[in-house]
């Protein structure tokens, strides 16, 4: 199997609960992969695991080649990056960045370590900020010292931990990019992850859907996005989430169990589950009317929620026109982009 | 006349911080109103001040033209939610919902309805027999929730109530806090970080940063004609654009120009000429077929049912929001242009917007 870094049949138990099962993955040398899953997916194992701080059971690790199992955490040269930011709070900035690098084994000059904690400062943009103390620093100054910290090594692969989960909305926006640019720039590959779903979709070159310690599925943001394998990895990715109704054939047609004709059926199974995104439904053109009970506003866009002969449906409409709780829609659903699965009632 | 009022309030904490410096507010009687800022901006310390949990340095709070600045917290009727849900671990859910009602001195039939309302709306009907300890972070904040919101105190005060649920969970709770709220006609007060929060749920949201407040306004408005450089910022995700240059008219034309002269736009209002920055929300910036601004393609953010576009332009760095399908190539260079009818021009030393 080709690839920087391969896992093959990776698992790992806690006492009697699993916490990874069978994992097969392969991260090429260039590339964010981004790993999403709900809280006790499995994540943060499979970040130790690969870390070198977590034993596993079963499997095989490999890095550049290399059978990475047989190596010491040290040895392997990753990089992790916590969510809760681990510097030491009394050290300047500068004392941090230079740290990791004073290791004996490193055997680097001093001049040496100036020039890469110079670089990796002007990189991040916290050059005024090397004197001060880590404890005077603001939530997203000191994140971006533990990239730093990171970085300044210059290991072989970086695995971040919901490093912007404890930041400011605005902050998490600013920092997701300047991630990604910055890995670029550095061609340092990386595993991201997170269980925030539009970091997955705008970080991720591919995202892995991870729950219950297995993975759901793999793929690039855009193809897990609309070609969800499961209605589980469909209501994972998108805000607001998916609509999922129940409907079965009749004739030509996908009615749904309370009876609105949604679009034309080919044939097939008669029993499936329909999935909507918000953006894929209309509120005008369908034939089934329905009202609106809540009116959210994006900015760019409003969320409607509607209430739709029995169902509670979200649209996600442009701001071409203004809409009012209590106002009639008529959703119609893109038949072209709206997703079928198999139920499990099906009898069929 | 509003229901609640705040007069210069001002908050100095012991080492010398002004948290809060000197804010006038008024809430007009049911109103959902957001305070959004980023940390530290005060709009923590000014809801702990309405609630009575921190002593005003200067100022005065009034809530039904009553002056409560002096009065002790447990006199203020207020409904307060934290970020970390405090219940009774002794008792069970409902009991946990009841308690506030049962001091109230209520008929024990008109409580036990109030009860059944909250939970049902809630949708805590399976849970009613449990203790806390037994469920999830998620469904203890519905608990606290339903246990301040059982109640129709003057005010309901939110402190980040949402903050440690994760998205989905937060989307349907917002929805329920909301309907709750408009139910009981309770004025709340609202405290997040999050402009997404803000513009969802708010009747009006009022924006600060550092201790001061820089808009206030419903939410279409604050979003499409923010006050001032910060609030354009920090509303939107991401934030407004902005271009460095200046306001000149020529042949009776108002045009904007960028600091290097290279690229123009026609207002098509008139503006007082002169130094100026000039801001587009990313979803009003896109292609043109030729003469626009240049922007090279530093990264393409994949979002579902749009994408961001970052591009790198002789101005500075730029967001474009484009459709779905339309993905852009790495270092390609794409012509810009902007909707003139949604720009906005800010100038002076604060950025105001004129």
């Amino acid at each position: 199997m080709g690839g920087f870094l391969v896992l093959e049949g990776v698992s790992k138990r806690f006492a009697s609960t699993r916490a990874l099962e069978a994992i097969d993955l392969v991260l090429q040398q260039d590339e964010l992969l981004v790993i999403l899953g709900p809280t006790g997916a499995g994540k943060t194992t499979l970040l130790r695991v690969i870390a070198g701080l977590e034993s596993i059971e079963e499997g095989r690790i490999s890095m550049a080649g290399q059978d990475l199992l047989q190596q010491s955490p040290a040895a392997r040269d990753v990089a992790l990056v916590f969510q809760n930011f681990s510097l030491y709070p009394d050290w300047s900035v500068r004392r941090n960045l230079e740290f990791p690098l004073q290791a004996p084994g490193r055997g680097l000059q001093k001049e040496e370590i100036e020039e890469r904690v110079k670089w990796a400062a002007e990189l991040l943009r916290i050059n005024y900020l090397l004197d001060r103390k880590a404890v005077q620093l603001s939530g997203g100054e000191m994140q971006r010292v533990a990239i730093g910290r990171a970085i300044v090594r210059r290991p072989r692969l970086f695995l971040l931990d919901e490093p912007l989960t404890n930041l400011d909305a605005k902050l998490r926006e600013t920092l997701r990019v300047e991630l990604v640019v910055l890995r670029r720039q550095l061609g340092i590959p990386m595993i991201y992850v997170t269980h925030d779903q539009s970091e997955a979709l705008s970080m991720g070159d591919r995202i892995v859907v991870l729950a219950g310690g297995e993975i759901l599925q793999v793929g690039h943001p855009e193809e897990v996005y609309r070609r969800p394998v499961s209605p589980q990895v469909a209501r994972q990715l998108g805000q607001p989430a998916i609509n999922l109704l129940e409907v079965h054939r009749a004739e030509d047609h996908w009615v749904t169990d309370r009876g609105v004709e949604v679009m034309p059926a080919k044939t097939g199974e008669t029993k499936m589950l329909l999935g909507a995104r918000p953006e894929d439904i209309a509120p005008v053109g369908g034939k089934q009317g329905g009202r609106i009970r809540v009116v959210e506003d994006t900015g760019p866009g409003w969320i409607l929620l509607v209430d739709w002969a029995g169902h509670s449906i979200r649209l996600l409409v442009g701001k071409g026109k203004s809409w009012h709780p209590g106002d009639e829609v008529f959703p119609q659903i893109d038949a072209e982009r709206a997703m079928l699965w198999q139920r499990e009632d099906a009898t069929s | 006349m509003g229901f609640l009022r705040l007069s210069a309030l001002r908050k100095i904490y012991a080492g010398g911080t002004e948290a809060v410096a000197g804010i006038d507010l008024v809430c007009r009687e049911g109103e959902f109103v957001v305070l959004l800022g980023p940390s530290g901006c005060g709009k923590t310390t000014t809801l702990r001040m309405i609630a009575g949990l921190e002593i005003p340095t200067e100022g005065r709070i009034e809530v039904g033209g009553e002056d409560i600045t002096a009065l002790p917290a447990a006199a203020r009727d207020v409904g307060f939610v934290f970020q970390f849900y405090a219940l009774y671990p002794h008792l069970r859910v409902r009991q946990n919902i009841a308690f506030p009602l049962e001091s109230v001195g209520l008929p024990r039939s008109e409580r036990e309805k109030q009860v059944d309302e909250i939970i049902q709306r809630l949708g805590l009907g399976e849970l009613e027999g449990f203790f806390p300890q037994q469920l999830s972070g998620g469904d203890q904040q519905r608990v606290a929730l339903a246990r301040a919101m059982v109640r129709q105190p003057k005010l309901y005060l939110m402190d980040e109530p949402l903050g440690t649920l994760d998205a989905d969970l937060r989307r349907e709770m917002r929805v329920l806090i909301r309907s709750q709220q408009l139910e009981m006609g309770v004025t709340t007060l609202y405290v997040t970080h999050d402009q997404e929060e803000a513009m969802s749920l708010a009747d009006r949201v009022v924006v600060m940063e550092a201790g001061k407040i820089r808009q206030s306004g419903p939410p279409a408005e604050v979003y499409d004609r923010p006050s001032d450089l910060f609030v354009a910022h920090f509303m939107g995700s991401p934030g407004m654009n902005f271009i460095e240059g200046e306001v000149r008219v020529e042949g009776g034309k108002t045009s904007f120009w960028d600091e290097q002269g290279g690229f123009s736009v026609d207002l098509g209002r008139p503006v007082p000429c002169g130094r100026a920055i000039l801001g587009g929300r990313p979803e009003f910036v896109r292609p043109v077929g030729r003469g626009g601004l240049a922007g090279k393609v530093v990264l393409d953010e994949y979002l579902g049912d749009c994408r961001n576009i970052h591009l790198d332009t002789a101005c500075g760095r730029l967001v474009m929001r484009a459709a779905n399908g339309d993905i852009e190539e790495l270092d390609q260079i794409i012509q810009l242009g902007f909707d003139a009818d949604h720009l906005r021009i800010f100038a002076g030393d604060e950025g105001k917007s004129i």
